[in-house]
């Protein structure tokens, strides 16, 4: 009688069990199956509309065929005048977080506040930089979306690097003050040259997380359908236009929105499966 | 000193001067770089101020014109110049409800499934895998959204809810009205995924933090895997786990563009989850460039605001939480 009962209560937990462990296998295949989903469907519409004319046409008026050029070129000088003016600024800031005040109260402030930016909706940063440049200079302009892109490298760049110099032992720095380098030199000479690689991610995943950012472009940049590095007007841009394509009731547009969203796709992907494998060979 | 010894007092003079002004200059350079830090620091502190106060001035002629009923009036016309909130808020907690309803026990699954059932050699790719779900642009899950997911859900999932709750209480009004396809069930089924890969890569890192000892002692006492994971690992990493959940919800709360696509916007407030509305992010999305009048500008950048303060909370939280756990590890 007891013996019947251990052993229905065993089986109970046995059959608990693989429930359990079956719904876990579920929800695996269910992520991947979304991955292989949105990339399949992504292949099957855009690489159809993939020709050369993509790359060197501008983006055409309504019903008529054209290509991606000036938003492609647009996004790429956005993204790199972004880059220029976030890198340097969320590299310093990291330095000073990992380096000068690992425990002071001005350096967990920035820590938290950083994490905030982080994770803070892009599209709040495109209203900021609307409100404090855009409206000031009465027009959109290709240097209000790049700050807007830049806003968002920052908290990236400071996170990466601040993890990355906490990397680097602190062996190394001590023996660079014991010859008597200047803290400034050991940071420039030695802890950056160790953690470079890292660094280095950083970025690449900061590029990754912008080339894609729409909303933040939105109001800033705006869009603009002919062909344009003029910085000071509106510009068109990648994400920007495949919003605006998508959208349209047109079928040549709504083929260069599937078109641009593969490219910017396997742009994305490729840039942070590249910084992933930079750190992982260390 | 060695050089003193060779070279006389004469030269000595001339070296040790030199010495000096390296020195001094190695020491400028060295407060230069450190003050350039700090500048970068405040310059981040800025910029969250920054943000803080630009919303906040842009929204007083918005909260000078309706107060604080401006968040609970569902009302949103352009042409009488009358805002409120309302719809808006509703939309964004409803498809962020509706996302985490599905995300979290997905996600928890998930890293369940890599951290104790998954083969080792198997375990980095999959965690990749499902990394590169949270790499996918959110433009890209909104115009995938709309031409595959909204057509196959008005085709097959939302007729069949609406059939099989027609008449249950409480349930039939949940899931009432036409199958329009695009929707809040839609938005929140689509952010679900968005926000799934950020759940289970700290899901996945807290799973992993536990000491080995624990689960070993209990798998000694004849503990299921499944037992270990409830009762062993679970408890030990509840707060870390609130943590990313936290911080997935604060995506969610702010996602923009792929919500902008599906949920159709439309301001009005629905008991049906299958009815079109819209959140906050897509109303500054859709309307801000075509907003004329300093009021309508004014109600969209309050909306920012209110959206800002809510995912600060939010995240806040969520940092709070994780600090927690990184404490308690220490």
């Amino acid at each position: 009688m007891a013996d019947s009962r251990r052993n229905t209560l065993y089986a109970a937990r046995r059959l608990r069990n693989t429930v359990a462990t079956s719904l876990a296998y579920g929800a695996t295949a269910f992520g991947l199956g979304w991955l292989v989903l949105i990339l399949g469907v992504l292949l099957l519409h855009g690489f159809g509309g993939l020709s050369l004319s993509v790359f060197t046409e501008n983006t055409p008026p309504p019903g008529s065929a054209g290509g991606l050029l000036n938003a492609i070129a647009g996004s790429i000088v956005m993204t790199v005048l972004a880059v220029v003016i976030g890198t340097p600024i969320g590299i310093l800031a990291g330095t000073y977080l990992a380096e000068y005040g690992r425990h002071d109260k001005l350096a967990s402030i920035v820590r938290f506040i950083n994490d905030i930016l982080l994770s803070a909706p892009s599209i709040v940063i495109g209203l900021f930089i609307y409100e404090v440049m855009v409206a000031p200079m009465g027009h959109f302009s290709g240097y209000a979306g790049a700050v807007a892109l830049a806003v968002i490298v920052i908290p990236v760049v400071v996170r990466t690097t601040e993890d990355m110099l906490r990397l680097v032992p602190d062996t190394l720095r001590e023996a660079a003050a014991s010859i008597g380098l200047p803290r400034s030199h050991m940071i420039v000479r030695i802890a950056y040259r160790a953690a470079r690689a890292g660094i280095v991610t950083g970025i690449l995943l900061a590029i990754a997380r912008i080339s894609g950012e729409t909303a933040p472009l939105l109001f800033t940049a705006l869009n603009n359908q002919f062909w344009s590095l003029n910085m000071n007007a509106p510009m068109p841009s990648l994400p920007v236009v495949i919003f605006q394509f998508a959208l349209s009731p047109y079928e040549e547009w709504q083929s260069l929105a599937w078109t641009g969203a593969l490219l910017i796709t396997v742009t994305v992907l490729a840039l942070s499966i590249f910084a992933r494998t930079l750190t992982a060979r260390k | 000193m060695s050089e003193v010894a060779l070279n006389g007092v004469a030269e000595t003079t001339g070296a040790a001067a030199a010495r000096a002004t390296a020195l001094n200059r190695l020491r400028l350079s060295d407060i230069a770089f450190r003050e350039l830090t700090r500048i970068a620091v405040y310059a981040v502190l800025a910029l969250l101020s920054g943000v803080i106060l630009a919303l906040v001035i842009g929204s007083v002629p918005a909260l000078k014109a309706f107060g604080l009923s401006f968040v609970v009036t569902e009302v949103w016309n352009p042409v009488t110049e009358n805002f409120g909130a309302l719809a808006p808020i509703y939309g964004t907690l409803v498809t962020s409800a509706i996302a985490m309803v599905i995300a979290v026990p997905v996600g928890l699954l998930i890293a369940f499934f890599l951290t104790a059932l998954c083969p080792l050699w198997l375990r980095r790719p999959i965690a990749i895998a499902i990394e590169l779900l949270a790499g996918i642009p959110s433009i890209i899950y909104g115009i995938w959204g709309l031409f595959v997911f909204a057509p196959f859900l008005q085709k097959y999932v939302q007729p069949f809810l609406i059939d099989t709750f027609d008449g249950v209480p409480g349930l039939s009004s949940l899931f009432a009205g036409p199958p329009y396809g695009i929707g809040m069930l839609t938005a929140g089924f689509i952010l679900a995924i968005m926000v799934l890969p950020f759940i289970t890569a700290i899901s996945r890192d807290v799973f992993e933090a536990v000491p080995p000892v624990l689960k070993e002692a209990a798998y000694g006492l004849g503990c299921t895997t499944w037992e270990v994971f409830k009762h062993v690992v679970l408890p030990f990493t509840r707060v870390g786990v609130i943590g990313g959940v936290m911080l997935g919800l604060g995506r969610a709360l702010g996602e923009t563009m792929a919500v902008t696509f599906v949920i159709g916007n439309a301001h009005t407030v629905s008991s049906s989850i299958l009815a079109p509305g819209t959140t906050i992010s897509a109303s500054i999305a859709n309307e801000f460039t075509e907003a004329v009048g300093d009021l309508y500008t004014s109600s969209l950048i309050a909306l920012g605001l209110i959206l800002f303060v809510i995912t600060f909370i939010v995240l806040a939280i969520a940092r709070y939480m994780l600090l927690r756990l990184q404490q308690k590890g220490r």
